[in-house]
């Protein structure tokens, strides 16, 4: 805090200046207990905030801990709101913004069916390589790609599909993790 | 050392390892195995109430005015559903309550069965935790973790559900432990360098006030003895929210009333013009801003708040101190001694000046009469005549919540019980009930509306089975008056429902349940009446009738700023009607 500064005007940002809404992935490490994420979710639906991408699993056996990777978007605001309401919540162990600390690993898996035959059969494969996915199922008239990456190259291979005959897609939702060699 | 106990019997001695006196409860289905064991022994005083939702105010009641946590227990499905009010309501006022439900045994959890409902699902956003036990051998180890998450940090609510079967099965009980909780630890010593920066800023403001609010009762009493000192060595002025009443004495020249809607002339605009704010324990309510673009506009601001989610929610501050209000106090004092800072003496000197002006205006000043007895008087003459017993005061909620706010003034913590965030109505009469059992010997008042008190009057059969004393001092003006006032701003003078048709005859009511009943209509003969009522021993319902149409000023309209405050004096009707716009409608 800049103690120079003069008693003038109050940081409060009013409804006249807007702030830009952003994404954020944060990374919640919680106890695995009954209704753990029925809190979490409940938290976000309770106050309105989105919630984009949710992905959760027991990381931690022995320990009964859980990750939470939730990706939200907001004004940085609200943003610091669902951080500090997160950590207000009893089991959960700590809340970090893997975004806006700039460390934020992200991968996605998506399982993506689609059928046709003849030319579009040949360029979705053909397409298929190129994004490293694999077949994982298939017949004369469709496939099953794995894929896995980033979210927007998930999108993007998607998005092409699209024209190839997709029928259906399932997607794991975001893990994501700190990079460097401490944890997250 | 592991006894081996059945759920039930760990219910009652985690009660009585947790020091607790009182519960509040009714019985069912679902927690017959705890009655059973509550029977079998003395320590535990069981207070069986009329409804459960009397069980949680009276719960509240007793908490706020001893600084315990308040217990209730009631059984599954309605039993816990009726608790839900009670919840919220202490979730809003931060009261550390632990409600234990019963449930139905764990095989037939998720069937539908008689008197089944999702308690834990229901109370999830209306306790600040919650456990469904279904392992006899947890049951100990989370009443006694319930307890801690009850009170530590910004205390609430918490609900620990227990099905029958874990009542009935054996299992080891485990005392309190010291052991640290794995994840819940919350802040409680602020950071010394915003500490050391707050009384930086706060030496060198020319227009400081101090707001206040319910968390420096919540820290103690300590704290509100280490705020009296703060305030009184700075010299500056000090106002607080509803909830904070009583922390700083209402008979100091440095207090300015209380603000926000209904808040005094000189408290809102002191905040609306002051350069620095030290908001201690109080959490930017809407209630208390107005608009918030238009919330003191120049001013800079430090917030202390044991609860980091309160800070920057609805008004960014300059320095954020994350912290207990007692140790931050306490460390600011230390500070503010050992530099010992130069102040702008003469700055001070012209904004105690223009806040004199401010005084002058007489914000709550109300036209008295002689024929009908003016809600205002009413609470000024219960004021004067009850101030130097032992008082404890709760309220209802509605315009007769306001007036007391205004025009009784407290001079101590924990003296005043009122449905703060929340607004429920029906909270009055038994959060007396839990503030006399704490405190058998003192004068305890629900100050109430007509419509509020009818809301939870089951429990006036309580306080007779219990020899509780309470008093109840309606002021009766047939009107939902509160509601009445928001239709005249609002809506034309539409009075859609706002009145009560046919109000019961509350002397009656009040022989019917075995109280006292006396009724008042007069002002000159008010002051007897009230006397008489403090004499009587038993419980008593007063019939205040005060005028009908009165309004609650001075109010800040919603959508308002704090310097565009209504006046009771000189409003017409028609600038009442006028007063709100379109924008501020929708609020509420
Ligand atoms: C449980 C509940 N229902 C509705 C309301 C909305 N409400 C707020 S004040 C009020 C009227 C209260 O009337 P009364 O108790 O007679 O008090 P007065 O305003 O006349 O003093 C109502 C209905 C509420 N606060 N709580």
């Amino acid at each position: 805090m800049n103690m120079a500064k003069p008693l003038a005007k109050s940081h409060y940002v009013g409804p006249g200046a807007v702030q830009a809404v952003v994404s954020r992935t944060l990374s919640v490490l919680v106890d695995n207990e009954p209704g753990v994420l029925a809190r979490v979710i409940g938290l976000f639906s309770g106050r309105g905030y989105n919630i984009d991408s949710l992905t959760v699993t027991e990381t931690e056996h022995e320990k009964h801990l859980s990750r939470i990777t939730i990706v939200t978007r907001g004004t940085p605001d609200v943003i610091e709101q669902i951080k500090h309401q997160l950590e207000r919540l009893v089991p959960i162990h700590r809340v970090r913004d893997l975004t806006n600390e700039g460390v934020a690993l992200e991968r996605e898996l998506a399982l993506i069916k689609v059928s046709g035959k003849g030319e579009k059969r040949i360029e979705a494969l053909r397409i298929a390589e190129i994004f490293r996915a694999k077949v994982v199922d298939t017949s004369t008239e469709h496939f099953v790609f794995e894929v896995t990456g980033k979210p927007s190259k998930i999108e993007e291979f998607i998005q092409i599909m699209t024209e190839l005959g997709l029928v259906e897609v399932s997607r794991t939702g975001i893990a994501a993790i700190g990079r460097g060699p401490v944890s997250s | 050392m592991a006894r081996t106990m059945t759920g039930a019997e760990m219910v009652l001695e985690a009660l009585k390892d947790q020091g607790v006196e009182h519960i509040f409860g009714y019985p069912g289905g679902a927690v017959l195995p705890i009655y059973d064991e509550l029977f079998q022994q003395d320590k535990v005083k069981h207070i069986l109430v009329r409804q459960e939702g009397g069980a949680l105010h009276a719960a509240e009641g007793y908490a706020r005015s001893s600084g315990k946590v308040g217990v209730a227990l009631v059984t599954s499905g309605p039993g816990a559903t009726n608790a839900v009010t009670g919840l919220t309501d202490a979730l809003m006022d931060s009261i550390p309550l632990v409600c234990i439900t019963g449930q139905v045994p764990t095989h037939l959890i998720g069937n539908d069965a008689f008197q089944e409902c999702d308690t834990v699902g229901i109370t999830r956003p209306c306790t600040k935790h919650n456990w469904l036990v279904k392992n006899v051998n947890d049951l100990a180890r989370i009443l006694h973790e319930a307890f801690y998450i009850a009170k530590a940090g910004r205390p609430g609510p918490v609900v620990v559900d227990i099905p029958k079967d874990v009542q009935f099965a054996t299992g080891n009980y485990v005392g309190p432990s010291n052991i640290a909780h794995k994840t819940y630890k919350p802040r409680v010593k602020p950071d010394q360098t915003a500490v050391r920066d707050a009384v930086d800023l706060m030496a060198r403001a020319k227009k400081p006030v101090f707001y206040t609010g319910g968390g420096v009762i919540n820290s103690g009493p300590k704290a509100s003895q280490l705020l009296r000192e703060l305030v009184r060595l700075t010299g500056y002025p000090i106002t607080s929210t509803l909830m904070g009443l009583g922390a700083y004495p209402a008979s100091d020249k440095q207090w300015l009333g209380m603000l926000g809607m209904h808040g005094t002339y000189e408290a809102n605009l002191a905040m609306h013009d002051c350069d620095v704010m030290v908001a201690v324990g109080a959490r930017f309510d809407d209630r208390i801003t107005g608009r918030l673009d238009a919330f003191a506009p120049n001013s800079l601001k430090i917030q202390i708040d044991i609860d980091p989610s309160s800070i920057n929610k609805n008004v960014k501050v300059d320095i954020p101190i994350v912290g207990d209000v007692a140790y931050t106090l306490e460390d600011m004092l230390r500070v503010w001694k050992s530099k010992a800072p130069q102040l702008d003496k003469a700055a001070h000197k012209s904004w105690w000046k223009q806040i004199d002006g401010w005084r002058a205006k007489k914000s709550l000043s109300y036209k008295n009469s002689n024929d009908v007895i003016m809600p205002q008087y009413a609470i000024e003459r219960l004021f004067a005549l009850t101030k130097d017993r032992d008082s404890y005061i709760t309220t209802e909620v509605g315009q007769h919540q306001m007036w007391a706010a205004q025009f009784y003034h407290f001079d101590e913590p924990n003296r005043w019980m009122t449905s703060g965030g929340l607004g429920t109505m029906g909270y009055g009469l038994p959060a007396a009930i839990g503030a006399q059992l704490a405190h058998p010997k003192s004068l305890v008042i629900d100050i109430a509306g007509d419509a509020s008190i009818l809301m939870n009057i089951q429990e006036a059969s309580t306080a007779v089975q219990y020899d509780l004393p309470v008093k109840v001092f309606i002021l009766n003006n047939q009107y939902m008056g509160m509601v009445r006032q928001w239709q005249q701003l609002l809506h034309g003078n539409r009075l859609s429902h706002s009145y009560t048709e046919s109000l019961p005859d509350f002397v009656k009511l009040a022989e019917a349940y075995g109280w006292t009943g006396m009724r008042c209509d007069d002002p000159a003969e008010l002051d007897d009446a009230i006397r008489a009522m403090i004499e009587t021993k038993g419980p008593v319902i007063f019939d205040c009738r005060v005028a009908t149409l009165a309004n609650c000023f001075p109010m800040i309209p919603s959508g308002k700023a704090h310097n565009e405050m209504l006046l009771g004096e000189d409003v017409s009707d028609e600038e009442v009607e006028n007063a709100i716009g379109a924008e501020g409608k929708v609020l509420v």
